[in-house]
């Protein structure tokens, strides 16, 4: 509490002193196929904008992060949003640090989904992929001990997840509803959701375990109707998760396991992702990387499993130049071994000078069945231009 | 027992005289260590500015923190602010004297601290003419030695050493080191590449000395001779015993590092 008074002290004066820096990324997507409502487009243009805003003081004990972020999307109202994806005030000291506001936090290993990572909601409008996350009301306290590191959480407020809204397309049919949602908590969005980690680096080993209590990020769907049109509501359980992510580096090799055990949302069930990541350097006499990562993804609930990785196999490729641009080549694929289904995804990026990027990004799903949970997407293969620039 | 005692002091004054080129080659390296040993630790700014061959120029902007281990390599955190689209970007590193050395990186966009693989060290530095391994923690253990000869350089003297790195994931298989006679800096590598080619050269210049015993080259320039290409690292701001902790370099201060 002594803390809080010199902070409130410091903020104008902070303000005034801080660094700050933006990027605005112009994007474009084309759709291949025709999609499967009218309501929906086959291209679309969009802009955001997000800035930071750091500063720190104390000698850098404390600090203040502020980014607030917007986007403007030509065709889905849903995806013209704003956010405040951090505002968080950071005290360190020497053995622990303590922060309070809104923020981001990371849990995991793996690349091709991130089962533990469960602190902040997802902003499905960004990106199908779910890499985007909304700013999550929290206090956390860190104890950096011989035995590893505490993380402590607590969570006041939830953040529904956004959804592409009727116009929109990479969505639902038909359409989620996310103003309808419902919760199985009486206090809804105000549940207060509780989180612990411990984390150890043990020679080539990273260790974490995990734990939560709380409204579940991802929620079950239920059908409805908004104005007399069918729609998908979100209902938001409680739930308990255990987390454990294990990383063993040996040699060139990062072996990876990633895996959950939740309860609270129909039955208890077990989800996994495990493989491995490795990188040739310098190939063919270049200064060229190229990394390969497989990884196996695994659902105990198998076909009744809302997500569609239940028992899919991710192959990916990442050629790097290594050069003055940072040229990258990515391609991945998800395989379902239950179907024929597949998910490609192709990017490739570079910068152009010192303050500009560009990336091209080509996402496809092929032969999804009906009964796939990633169906409603399965007309939405797209081409995405994107170019950003930083000041 | 006797007269093995006796043999070894017949012989002794014999050994003494008769170092072989490897054993100077390390009791120069080990020399060099011994007096930039006790630091404690440093921070610096870097610049870096990237030529191809057709001259067009990028640049590169870090920051730097050390912290000497006692009876182990240094720990070190970089924090890249330029180019922007990297801003932010940190990377920790416990460089050991034997084995593979510990390193993490930081993932600003998504707050990810990830453990990365440090075998890939030679592979280029934010594209630049130096390689991970180049810029990493010099410690004695991590090559073998010989001494190949006494030149002058620019009219300084000179101790010249080949260095053999000891890690076969390195990308040369041999230096050649330039060392000056009095304060046992180095002034000029060349790099042999793994065909046993001449690959590049790196100069070092603008030595200043720091709390009266610690040399730094202000200016290190690598050429790369079979592509042309060029990079001028430029280091600024020395400060020494700023009185970081073991606490300033880990996980945790990785994600606060801004």
């Amino acid at each position: 509490m002594r803390q809080l008074l010199p902070l409130l002290l410091a903020l104008p004066l902070s303000l005034s002193a801080g660094e700050w820096s933006s990027e605005i990324t112009f994007e474009g997507r084309l759709f291949t196929e025709e999609a499967l409502s009218d309501a929906q487009s086959d291209s679309n243009l969009s802009v955001a904008f997000e800035t930071e805003f750091y500063h720190d003081w104390d000698d850098g004990k404390q600090s203040i992060t502020f980014t607030p972020f917007i986007r403007w999307d030509q065709q889905d109202e849903a995806r013209s949003h704003t956010d405040i994806r951090e505002l968080m005030w950071l005290y360190a000291a020497e053995e622990w640090e303590l922060q309070a506001g809104l923020g981001r936090v990371f849990w995991g290993i793996t690349e091709a989904i991130h089962l533990v990572d469960i602190i902040n909601q997802t902003d499905l409008v960004e990106s199908p992929d779910g890499e985007q996350k909304l700013g999550q009301p929290m206090v956390k306290l860190s104890l950096e001990r011989e035995i590893g590191i505490f993380d402590l959480f607590i969570l006041p407020g939830f953040r529904e997840r956004t959804f592409p809204g009727e116009d929109g397309r990479l969505r639902s049919h038909p359409h989620v509803d996310g103003d309808q949602a419902n919760y199985e908590s009486s206090d809804e969005a105000r549940h207060i959701d509780l989180a612990l980690r411990w984390s150890h680096s043990l020679g080539d080993w990273e260790v974490g375990l995990s734990h939560f209590y709380g409204t579940s990020r991802d929620p079950r769907f239920q059908l409805a109707t908004d104005n007399s049109q069918p729609v998908l509501t979100p209902y938001y359980d409680l739930i308990h998760q255990t987390g454990l992510d294990i990383q063993a580096t040996l040699g060139d090799l990062l072996w990876k396991l990633e895996a959950i055990s939740r309860r609270g949302q129909g039955e208890q069930y077990i989800a996994a992702a495990g493989g491995f990541e490795g990188t040739l350097v310098g190939i063919f006499d270049s200064n060229a990387d190229l990394g390969l990562i497989a990884e196996y993804l695994y659902d105990d609930r198998n076909k009744e499993a809302p997500t569609p990785f239940q028992n899919d196999l991710f192959l990916a490729l990442r050629w790097t130049a290594n050069d003055e641009q940072s040229l990258e080549i990515l391609g991945g694929v998800i395989l379902d071994l239950d179907s024929d289904a597949r998910v490609l995804n192709l990017e490739a990026s570079r910068r152009l000078g010192e303050d500009w990027k560009a990336s091209l990004q080509g996402r496809f799903w092929q032969q999804i069945p009906i009964s796939d949970a990633g169906y409603g997407m399965s007309r939405d293969d797209y081409i995405e231009v994107t170019l950003r620039r930083y000041f | 027992m006797r007269n093995n005692l006796f043999l070894v002091l017949l012989l002794l004054p014999l050994t003494l005289f008769a170092e072989t080129a490897e054993e100077r080659g390390l009791a120069i390296a080990v020399e060099a260590e011994r007096r930039d040993t006790g630091f404690s630790d440093f921070q610096a700014t870097m610049g870096m500015k990237l030529r191809n061959k057709h001259g067009e120029e990028s640049n590169r902007h870090m920051r730097t923190t050390a912290l000497e281990v006692e009876n182990d390599g240094d720990k070190t955190l970089i924090i890249f602010d330029r180019p922007r689209d990297v801003k932010g970007t940190a990377m920790l590193t416990f460089s050991h004297k034997s084995g593979q050395d510990d390193q993490w990186l930081y993932l600003p966009a998504l707050k990810r601290v990830k453990r990365i693989s440090s075998r890939n060290k030679s592979g280029p530095f934010m594209g630049s003419e130096f390689a991970y391994e180049d810029l990493a923690s010099q410690e004695v253990e991590k090559y073998s030695y010989k001494f190949l000869r006494e030149e002058q350089l620019d009219g300084i003297d000179m101790l010249v050493s080949e260095r053999d790195p000891v890690d076969p994931s390195s990308g040369y298989t041999y230096q050649v080191v330039w060392i000056d006679k009095a304060e046992y800096r180095p002034f000029k590598i060349d790099f042999y590449d793994r065909k046993k080619t001449l690959l590049k050269t790196l100069t070092l210049t603008g030595y200043q000395q720091y709390l009266g015993q610690y040399w730094r080259a202000g200016t290190m320039s690598m050429i790369n001779h079979q592509t042309g290409k060029s990079t001028v690292l430029s280091w600024k701001d020395y400060k020494f015993r700023t009185g970081l902790k073991t606490s300033d370099f880990t996980r945790n201060s990785l994600k606060r590092a801004k």
